[in-house]
């Protein structure tokens, strides 16, 4: 089988070289089975669950229907790059987890990906906004109610931040 | 110190009825946290699966040579090359691992392939040639029972008769009647997390399986006949799994992994897609019922007659259980002397069907719920008095004969759902109307309605199954570490593993050990809202037997009887006027000391047993019962037949709360669940192939969709015999929502709706409807 010219993505601010794919693969694939970077999911391969949500060049963006030389020396965002630093968790990760926003979590990163998005655009969105801005993203576990508190807690956390 | 104040609680860890941090939470919200799909080999292969593109068709060959031939392709298995059990199965091993001589169903596993690479895996299975006869798909089951059989073991796959109390009521001419036929669609469970798995060969023969599944051991029982080997070299491993809702209870490509790895001698990784995995697990059964309902002018129900019947499709599965359930529970939480039910599951053509939450419940409480409100209309009752006037109560007889001897507040989770004010807003923005980002509903056509209903179901499993969960707790050096094998899928039952811990040896520092086959017994299923009993109740078993070894121990150890002798908090004190006989604590150790020897307890934990049913249905076939109560307020525009849920209230009878936080979670999302049955989930199936088998074609309810769900109460009646008092929680919030919300769309529309999901063309193109009428 032919494979595509080999080439770089800049993930998470770090360059990783992309050698011997598929011209096919996605993005998505790329991130998980070539470069181990297994938090962007894949529930349907097909861009309508969220699940694989990524910041393509800061918008988000369903790493799955991106192929993955397409996005050659762009910036690439995953979960894994949300917090610089490990073991410090974000705003938004941080809500998830006290709102009990996590049940089976296969969801919860795509969402978190989404929600950061949100509030790096608007940081008091009023209940159908925060809706709307979450409805790309499928989730079967929580009917959304502890989601939704979670980006109420995140917002105010960030306002907290940015307001002196 | 003294006194007693001396040993009360100081420690922040985690205890029972309290939201305590969930263990995996970080893992979960960093991305770090493995599920079944992530996992990766360096050395392994992809598998994929070639499946019949018919519902019934002969096979008159295979040619797997093409694919052969391909490079890139290190294995194509069939049939021939399964060496164990040609079919496996959850009760009855009827569904082949790959097909031989005949496909029973759209989707049906035939060929099996590893590859280097998921694009060389499409391209061997597109040049496998088989030759194929397709034949008439047998799809309606109202004629499957008497139609030619599609299976050696024949078209009905259970028929259960329940007949209870005086049958010659049924001819009595002075009570009030009320008929009706009701349907349920196809309901996919959806977890969002594909069927995936790693198999790695030991290269002795034997095999590891990581899967994500709701029941490792049975799983690995059944494996392990299919491969023809013994159980001990077959190993599962429980990999993170993505939500489960019933869907892994049945093996999907379990053996295929199996098969692969151990043919190429190479780890084999499959990950299905969507559209396969609408394919390749079963769903929740469709049901056609018909009820008569008769009751007294003061409106005491006298007479339930129902029959049900359900849509096993292609095989088994679960289908005999579901209907058994579907039977027990088909008349709802109502006291009625006199019933008489017949309930069917049958094979079909159509995809093959089996557990989801609810479990046969769902579908039964729909159909009593709307005989409820045509009944209080036949009497001019108000619908929440009729079913408080009839609600069961502990004490009471079920259809099955057996006594309520546990706690079942009825009445309760009703009149806090119904008397729970509403916070529900007009449809004055536009995005809240049906229709929602459509924007097509005007305001003036929208109409409001409001409905409640109430369904309950078993707890645990029934009908004389032996039923057991097995835990270990070894304290060592102050660090507990548990082992058991009950498969975490979301719902928390590793934060609750904590709780436990915590609240019965104090201690907080809590290991849990890797859920595989060969550390532990079988923890049984995660399912039929059992875990939390079963399980929880083995870990606190297991606990319990730790703490009672540590304070012989120390009693012996120090010369005290063990009577004097308190644990809290993680340190072990002499009671005040106990052993020496001051008033000091002359024992204050730490369980770090005191386990630098460690204490281990081993257990094997089992509810009280039940019966299996006899000929007329009766016994005691269950173990516990929860009910719940939802109300439903839905805005509907008639001409458009659109539709918004606008909010949801519940109560739900829960025993004791262990963990509010998830227990919220468990009401929402079944809830959502419920909500999706009732407007919008069906798998579409013509001539028995799926016509939507994508998140693009079937829809679950999104953030748009779902409503608030507010809690009217928690009713916390400790049940008998059950941990801590507490009952399992998960199944009945997606039972009674949808019932509620089909109400409510009645109460807006004047329309009868007797099918769920109510469709757009359900509302606006039907016919006669009382709002025709008023024009």
């Amino acid at each position: 089988m032919t494979t595509s010219e080999d080439f770089s993505l800049v993930v998470n601010g770090s360059h990783r070289s992309v050698v011997d794919a598929l011209p096919g693969e996605s993005l998505l694939f790329v991130l998980r089975e070539r470069l181990g970077l297994i938090g962007s999911k894949n529930a349907c391969e097909e861009g309508e669950c969220g699940s694989c949500t990524v910041r393509l060049d800061g918008e988000t963006v369903c790493s799955c229907l991106v192929l993955a030389a397409a996005a050659a020396d762009r910036e690439v965002v995953t979960i894994e790059g949300l917090t610089s630093e490990e073991a410090v968790l974000s705003d938004v990760q941080q809500a998830f987890l006290d709102a009990g926003a996590v049940q089976c979590g296969f969801c919860t990163p795509g969402l978190l990906m989404a929600v950061d998005a949100l509030l790096d655009a608007d940081d008091e969105p009023d209940e159908l906004t925060v809706r709307e801005a979450i409805s790309g993203n499928l989730c079967r576990c929580t009917g959304y109610g502890r989601i939704l508190d979670a980006v109420d807690r995140a917002a105010s956390a960030r306002r907290s931040q940015v307001t002196p | 110190m003294t006194t007693l104040e001396a040993v009360s609680r100081t420690a922040a860890g985690p205890r029972i009825g309290e939201s305590a941090p969930r263990p995996d939470g970080v893992p979960k919200v960093t991305g770090s946290f493995a599920f079944s799909s992530d996992l990766h080999n360096d050395r392994m292969l992809w598998g994929g699966t070639l499946r019949s593109p018919h519902a019934a068709a002969r096979i008159r060959g295979i040619d797997v040579g093409p694919a052969l031939a391909l490079a890139g392709v290190h294995a194509v298995l069939t049939h021939e090359d399964v060496p164990g059990s040609p079919t496996y199965g959850l009760i009855h091993r009827d569904q082949p691992v790959l097909a031989s001589d005949v496909v029973r169903y759209e989707g049906e596993p035939v060929v099996v392939v590893a590859a280097d690479h998921p694009d060389m895996v499409r391209r061997a299975l597109a040049v496998i040639e088989v030759d194929w006869e397709p034949t008439e798909p047998l799809v309606d089951p109202e004629l499957a029972a008497d139609a030619t059989p599609i299976h050696p073991d024949g078209n009905v796959i259970r028929r259960v008769h329940l007949r209870h109390g005086d049958q010659t009521v049924a001819d009595r001419q002075d009570l009030v009647s009320v008929e009706g036929t009701y349907e349920v669609g196809m309901q996919d469970q959806a977890f969002l997390g594909p069927e995936s798995g790693l198999a790695v060969p030991d290269g002795d023969g034997g095999v590891d399986l990581y899967v994500a599944t709701q029941w490792l051991h049975e799983d690995r029982d059944q494996v392990a006949a299919c491969l023809g080997l013994p159980d001990d070299k077959v190993r599962l491993t429980l990999a993170g799994v993505g939500g489960a809702f019933g869907a892994r209870e049945d093996l999907s490509l379990h053996v295929h992994l199996c098969l692969l790895a151990l043919r190429t001698g190479r780890p084999v990784k499959m990950s299905y897609g969507r559209e396969e995995s609408f394919h390749g697990h079963v769903h929740r059964h469709p049901a056609r019922m018909h009820y008569r309902h008769l009751a007294t002018t003061e409106g005491d129900l006298v007479r339930v007659e129902a029959r049900l019947l359900l849509d096993g499709g292609a095989y088994a599965s679960s289908s005999s259980a579901v209907i058994s359930n579907a039977t027990c529970f088909a008349v709802g939480p109502y006291r009625v002397p006199s019933v008489e039910v017949e309930g069917v599951v049958v094979r079909t053509d159509n995809p093959p069907c089996g557990a989801m939450r609810g479990f046969g419940a769902v579908q039964t409480c729909f159909a009593h719920e709307a005989q409820m409100d045509r009944l209080a209309v036949a009497l001019g009752m108000d619908p929440v008095d009729l079913r408080l006037r009839n609600a069961l109560e502990p004490g009471d007889r079920l259809p099955t004969g057996q006594v309520i001897t546990g706690t079942l507040p009825v009445a309760e989770v009703l009149r806090a759902c119904a008397g729970h004010p509403s916070a529900a807003v007009g449809p004055d923005d536009p995005m809240a109307r049906p229709g929602g980002a459509g924007r097509t509903a005007d305001i003036d056509d929208v109409v409001r309605g409001e409905a409640v209903a109430v369904g309950f179901k078993n707890l645990m499993f029934s009908e004389g199954f032996d039923d057991s969960s097995s835990a270990r707790c070894v304290l060592h050096r102050g660090v507990a570490t548990i082992t058991c094998a009950c498969a975490e899928v979301g719902q928390g039952f590793v934060t609750l593993v904590h709780q436990i811990v915590g609240e019965v040896l104090g201690v907080d520092e809590v290991v849990l050990a890797p859920v595989a086959t060969t550390s532990i017994g079988s923890a049984g299923s995660t399912s039929a809202s059992r875990q939390t009993w079963m399980s929880g109740g083995a870990v606190q078993m297991a606990c319990e037997s730790v703490r009672r070894e540590l304070l012989a121990r120390v009693a012996a150890a120090n010369d005290v009887s063990v009577h004097d002798l308190v644990l809290v908090d993680g340190r072990i004190f002499s009671l005040p006027g106990g052993g020496s006989g001051d008033d000091y604590l002359s024992i204050d150790l730490s369980l770090d000391e005191v386990t630098a020897e460690p204490v281990e307890a081993d257990v094997v934990h089992r509810h009280a047993p039940t019966l299996p049913l006899d000929a007329d249905g009766q016994g005691d076939a269950h173990v516990s019962f929860s009910v719940s109560a939802h109300r439903a307020i839905v805005d509907v525009d008639p001409d458009l037949g659109l539709v918004k849920v606008v909010e949801l209230t519940t109560a739900q009878d829960v025993g004791r709360v262990l963990h509010p936080l998830q227990v919220l979670g468990q009401l929402e999302g079944g809830a959502a669940q419920g909500l999706g049955l009732a407007v919008m989930e069906e798998v579409q199936v013509t001539d028995g192939r799926i016509r939507n088998a994508s998140f693009t074609d079937y829809l679950i309810p999104t953030a748009l969709d779902m409503p608030p769900v507010e809690i009217a109460a928690l009713i916390e009646q400790p049940e008998p015999g059950a941990p801590f008092g507490a009952k399992g929680i998960g199944e009945p919030p997606a039972i009674s929502s949808t019932a509620a919300v089909a109400g409510a769309l009645r109460d807006a529309t004047g329309l009868d709706l007797p099918r769920v999901p109510v469709r757009p063309d359900d509302i606006c193109l039907a016919s006669g409807s009382a709002l025709d009428e008023a024009d």
